[in-house]
């Protein structure tokens, strides 16, 4: 089964190409095609899975396979596809989030008119993001990376008639380039130290790197710091995490991205691609695991921890029920970057599988609010529970697993795991960690009540439930919701026995050094803190917005200033725009001047000026001398020959007198060339005594 | 050194006797009009070259029979010219009337 692992995401790429051939003239406009293609995958998926996880695969570790790519100069670059543990995980979280999203997108795009498109849009997608996780070589994961910030463009942009929806494709596109930029720089310092874009195997990068600590711990000068080499190529391959995973400070696209329908937010924008961040860190960990200085970790921890901290402070004051959830991304992600950064390999991976569940369900389910109601303003809503039940029920579940409800649901278990792993290593982390699931408890029940309870604000809003269409995979997705988390209780971690191999041998011996001081099984005083930040939300929440013992007005004059600076997202996008931005205008401006001045105008046409003055000198020399030579040779043979007509007589006595006057001349010389010193005439003798 | 004494006679007398017959072929070729004339005239310079030759055959390093085989060929060469002449010559009288070389310029008849 696994060696077929590479079909996976080629029959989305078929699919893709079917529905960009034959558009409406498909089964369901191309719906049923995609989505068979998205089936197909997900059946492969949960094959490979069940191989691993159940038939005892993972115990191999790895199964890798390449094909020769490009031979470049003594380098042969391979390409070819790898399954691990990390793959057959990232596989299912793929398939199962399309599969439910593409279902969903047959009821929520309904009557859109380039209905096809989006279809085709998200298969390509899809295998772009599954041929991202099963890459076993950097580059082609590159080339997979770039594909879905590509579609990620497309269908943010997807309704281009709103400009709004334009400029935000086009922010999140150039936004997540200033971390590709990184992500490229340190692709090619792997490469140029390693020798190699294989990551495994003999000849891969990590053995590469497991084997030559010195060269990799050499110590690089960048500016005022120096960081072993090692620690340089994490911090640029960070960078690329950074921009995809939207942590601060390239966080700025994900809640604009919100323009792009729903569905595509589910998958793209929470799911699968901004996980792609998180996924990378955690690919290339070996990377970050070598150094022992830990420089790259420490970053990619602290960046984590103050996302997570910082963007779940916005989500509470949005009014946009798509916002919250966007920020609330941003705020997650920074969770698992977080848990990477202190060690929490297997935690960050578990969160990353659990979130794609519980997120893409929340925004499914604000979908099909937005669906009933037509509206994302969560102002105008309120009193859709008995409205819409089956929306508000599983909405409620994901709610709770995003808070971290202990034992119930699948989110709970991934917080626990990494508060456990921050507790042990990093206090400040662990703080801010749980702050963090406080503030998200607090704004996603302030979300819930503003949006389900109480009376219905507006009462032109005529809300409905969804299709069934778009139900099922809600009610799938709230199911997972719940039930994705028991594979990594603590009691029972198989999550963590089937990961760990993943690293290879020496690896993990380092993970699990940087790790021994954790026991094993169940830590009661993470749980308690853990549990009791999430309900001490709710609890707030609950009495500002359910209750109402705790009145917003009152809050005003003593915390009015400070909403004000959050809901204004701490004024990161004007701070952009007024320095960033207008930089690079007034750079652009200076250049423009410099083009138009010095090169258009002095250079470009004082050579245009000089090849004018000089073709008019070359027209007079040709003109006067060059043509005169001609006319001169002319002249001559016409002068010479009107002269030599008159010797032309037709009178034999004349030649013969003139041939006879040129023989007297003739012997004349020679005769005088033999009798004197002239040398030019060869003397005639030799012949005679 | 020797040969030049063979006969007694030195080679300046033949190439001056040559050299007198040519000259007065030449003369005759530059003054006379009529095309007989020319063609005699011809005939003169000629036998001058036919007497330089044998002269020159015989007095070289080693004497060969060289110079008067050339001489024969020059002979028959001659009468070959001559019969040629005098057929161009009897055309010309034949169209004209006349042979006097100096009317005839004009090539078309």
């Amino acid at each position: 089964m696994v060696q077929y692992a590479w079909l996976i995401p080629l029959v989305p790429v078929a699919a893709f190409v079917l529905i960009v051939a034959f558009g409406r003239r498909l089964p369901g406009q191309g719906a049923y095609v995609a989505i068979a293609g998205m089936l197909a995958s997900l059946v492969m998926s949960i094959g490979i899975a069940l191989q691993w996880f159940v038939f005892g695969g993972s115990n191999v570790g790895l199964y890798n396979h390449s094909v020769s790519w490009m031979p470049v100069g003594n380098t042969n670059i391979n390409m070819g596809f790898s399954v691990d543990s990390l793959t057959a995980v990232m596989l299912i979280v793929v398939t199962v989030v399309a599969s439910m999203v593409m279902i969903y997108s047959i009821g929520y795009m309904h009557g859109d008119k380039r209905y096809p498109r989006y279809f085709s849009y998200l298969s390509l997608f899809s295998a772009a993001m599954l041929a991202l996780v099963i890459a076993n070589n950097i580059l082609l994961m590159f080339m997979a990376w770039e594909l879905v910030g590509l579609t990620s463009y497309l269908l943010i942009g997807f309704w281009f008639e709103k400009p709004s929806a334009m400029r935000a494709a086009k922010k999140a596109f150039l936004v997540t380039r200033v971390g590709d930029v990184g992500f490229m720089a340190g692709m090619m310092l792997l490469f140029i130290t390693t020798g190699t874009m294989n990551l495994f195997g003999s000849e891969g990068a990590f053995e590469h790197i497991a084997t030559h600590p010195s060269q990799m711990n050499a110590l690089v000068h960048v500016g005022p710091w120096a960081i072993p080499l090692v620690g340089l190529i994490g911090l640029l391959l960070f960078c690329g995490a950074v921009g995809k995973s939207a942590q601060f400070p390239l966080h700025v696209w994900l809640p604009d991205a919100m323009e792009g329908p729903t569905p595509v937010s589910a998958l793209i924008h929470a799911a699968t691609m901004v996980a792609a961040g998180v996924y990378l860190v955690a690919r290339m960990y070996p990377v970050y695991l070598s150094d022992p200085s830990h420089i790259a970790l420490t970053v990619v921890a602290y960046v984590g921890a103050f996302t997570a901290l910082f963007a779940a402070s916005i989500g509470i004051a949005q009014n946009d029920i798509k916002k919250v959830l966007a920020y609330s991304t941003v705020s997650q992600l920074g969770y698992m970057i977080m848990s990477l950064g202190v060690f929490g390999y297997v935690a960050a991976i578990f969160h990353l599988m659990t979130h794609a569940f519980f997120k893409a369900q929340l925004f499914l389910g604000s979908g099909s609010v937005i669906h009933g109601t037509g509206t994302q303003d969560m102002r105008e809503m309120g009193g859709l529970k008995k409205k819409m039940p089956v929306t508000y029920w599983t909405f409620l579940i994901s709610t709770l697993s995003l808070c971290g409800i202990p034992f119930v649901t699948a989110g709970g278990w991934s917080k626990e795991e990494i508060l456990t792993v921050a507790y042990h290593t990093n206090p400040v982390v662990f703080w801010a960690g749980v702050l963090g699931a406080f503030t998200t408890s607090f704004y996603m029940f302030r979300l819930v009540y503003m949006t389900f309870h109480g009376e219905p604000r507006d009462h032109k809003i005529h809300a409905h439930e969804s299709p069934k269409v778009m139900l099922v995979p809600l009610i799938i997705l709230a199911f997972l919701a719940i039930f994705a988390g028991y594979v990594g209780t603590p009691f029972h971690n198989s999550f963590e026995h089937n990961m760990a191999p993943v690293l290879g041998e020496q690896f993990e011996g380092i993970l699990e050094h940087n790790l021994d001081m954790i026991p094993h099984g169940f830590f009661m005083p993470v749980f308690l803190i853990g549990t009791f930040a999430a309900l001490l939300g709710i609890f707030f929440a609950t009495l500002i917005w359910k209750w109402h013992v705790i009145k917003i007005e009152k809050l005003e004059p003593a915390f009015g200033w400070l909403a004000k600076i959050v809901e204004n997202k701490y004024y990161i996008d004007e701070i952009y725009q007024a320095t960033i931005i207008r930089g690079l205008m007034l750079a652009a401006a200076l250049l423009y001047w410099f083009d138009k001045w010095v090169i258009d105008y002095v250079i470009v046409n004082g050579v245009g000026y000089m090849s004018l003055v000089l073709a008019r000198a070359w027209w007079w020399i040709d003109r006067n001398i060059v043509d005169g030579l001609v006319n001169l040779a002319g002249w001559i043979t016409g002068t010479l020959g009107r002269g030599l007509r008159y010797v032309q007589t037709g009178v034999t006595q004349q030649y013969v007198f003139l041939l006879v006057v040129a023989m007297v001349i003739i012997s004349l010389v020679f005769v005088a060339g033999n009798y004197s010193e002239v040398s030019w005439i060869p003397p005639i003798t030799g012949f005679f005594h | 050194m020797s040969h030049s004494l063979a006969y007694g006679i030195p080679i300046s007398w033949f190439l001056t006797v040559g050299a007198m017959l040519f000259c007065i072929g030449l003369f005759g070729m530059m003054v006379r009009r009529s095309a007989i004339g020319m063609l005699l005239s011809i005939e003169l310079m000629l036998n001058a070259a036919n007497i330089n030759l044998v002269a020159f055959g015989s007095y070289l390093k080693l004497p060969s029979i060289a110079g008067q085989v050339f001489a024969i060929f020059v002979i028959t060469l001659a009468a070959a010219e001559a019969a040629v002449g005098l057929a161009i010559v009897i055309n010309i009288y034949r169209n004209e009337q006349h042979i006097d070389a100096d009317k005839i310029s004009v090539m078309k008849m």
